[in-house]
């Protein structure tokens, strides 16, 4: 089989069977590139992780592009990215293309509504999940929380403001 | 053309989409709703929903999503191919040279900040969804309801996701 094709059909699998956003697949991901395949080593596909979280983009994604173009270059990322992207690709437009027609029956429109309180659960885990508490952090997520929920500013800026002040402290406490 | 304008804020959305999953909903949101009005947030809400339950990483859900409904399976390529492109690109580069990357004071500098500001993007986003989703006593109690199950047990958000809907279709 050729690479490519063994790549795409990898992170198609891959693609189709994690739930529950990018963290969960790791371990998926792992097995694949490390055990199975033996395309790099443990300790190269942990750098590769903090590599692809530390830019944006989804991980998942990242990580099928990274992988992919370290085994076989831009034709190798193309078939990762395209087998880890094509299955929810596929399930996100069946359901997009029957949501219109269900979402107006009182019943579906009572279970989102349960369902959307739940969201606000989820995503308020997720948040406190990430929290480590220090003086510096706790003024840069008030900053932020106050810039975008309050003052309704565009995230662009206050992600690039955040970033700004996070330079200075370090510059400021190198000195 | 909607489907430059929609190539062209999903690529915005795709090149600041740090930290992955409910740190980009703020901008997604921001790009969609508040400047273009695309869709409402109810259905944003629920496009959250459904990436929870369905394979695959919210933004790239999120852009299927709003690409099909604003123009069908072309608008849905288009999306999710403007939202993936500059991440890609930048990690084929910074995998030649990863080494060199890897300990840079400047990628630690940059994170000291966006990190927390990751967590306020998160915390900024529950509150949006909250002052919609949150509507009267019992959407109140769900959402502590299921607050508390997932952060004291080990039940998959998924299941959850359904327990909720169940109660919705009970009580609301």
């Amino acid at each position: 089989m050729s690479k490519n094709l063994k790549l795409f059909l990898i992170y198609l699998k891959i693609g189709a069977f994690t739930f529950g956003g990018g963290f969960a697949m790791i371990p998926l991901i792992e097995r694949e590139v490390v055990e199975n395949n033996k395309w790099m080593d443990s300790q190269e596909f942990t750098d590769s992780l903090a590599l692809c979280q530390s830019v944006p983009g989804a991980i998942a994604v990242n990580n099928a592009v990274f992988i992919g173009y370290r085994i076989n270059g831009v034709l190798g990322a193309i078939s990762a990215g395209f087998g880890v992207v094509l299955p929810s690709f596929l399930i996100i437009m069946a359901v997009a293309s029957v949501f219109a027609q269900i979402k107006d029956i009182s019943m579906i429109d009572s279970i989102f509504n349960g369902i959307r309180a739940a969201v606000v659960a989820l995503i308020l885990t997720a948040g406190l999940r990430l929290l480590s508490v220090t003086a510096f952090n706790l003024f840069i997520i008030g900053l932020t929380f106050l810039g975008i929920a309050v003052l309704e500013i565009n995230p662009i800026f206050v992600i690039l403001g955040a970033i700004t002040l996070g330079i200075m402290k370090n510059r400021n406490e190198d000195r | 053309m909607i489907l430059a304008e929609l190539f062209l804020s999903f690529l915005k959305i795709g090149i600041f989409s740090f930290g992955g999953g409910y740190c980009m909903l703020p901008l997604i949101q921001n790009e969609i709703i508040t400047k273009n009005n695309w869709i409402n947030l109810d259905t944003f809400i629920d496009i959250i929903a459904t990436s929870q339950m369905t394979p695959g990483p919210i933004a790239v859900n999120s852009a299927t999503f709003i690409g099909f409904q604003m123009g069908g399976v072309l608008g849905s390529a288009v999306n999710t191919f403007g939202v993936i492109l500059l991440p890609a690109i930048i990690v084929m580069f910074l995998s030649k040279y990863v080494e060199k990357f890897k300990d840079s004071k400047l990628i630690k500098d940059i994170f000291s900040g966006l990190r927390p500001a990751l967590v306020g993007l998160i915390l900024a986003s529950a509150y949006t969804v909250g002052k919609t989703a949150i509507f009267n006593l019992q959407t109140l109690l769900i959402a502590l309801g299921i607050f508390i199950i997932i952060n004291k047990t080990k039940i998959h958000p998924i299941l959850a996701i359904v327990i909720s809907g169940v109660l919705g279709a009970a009580v609301l």
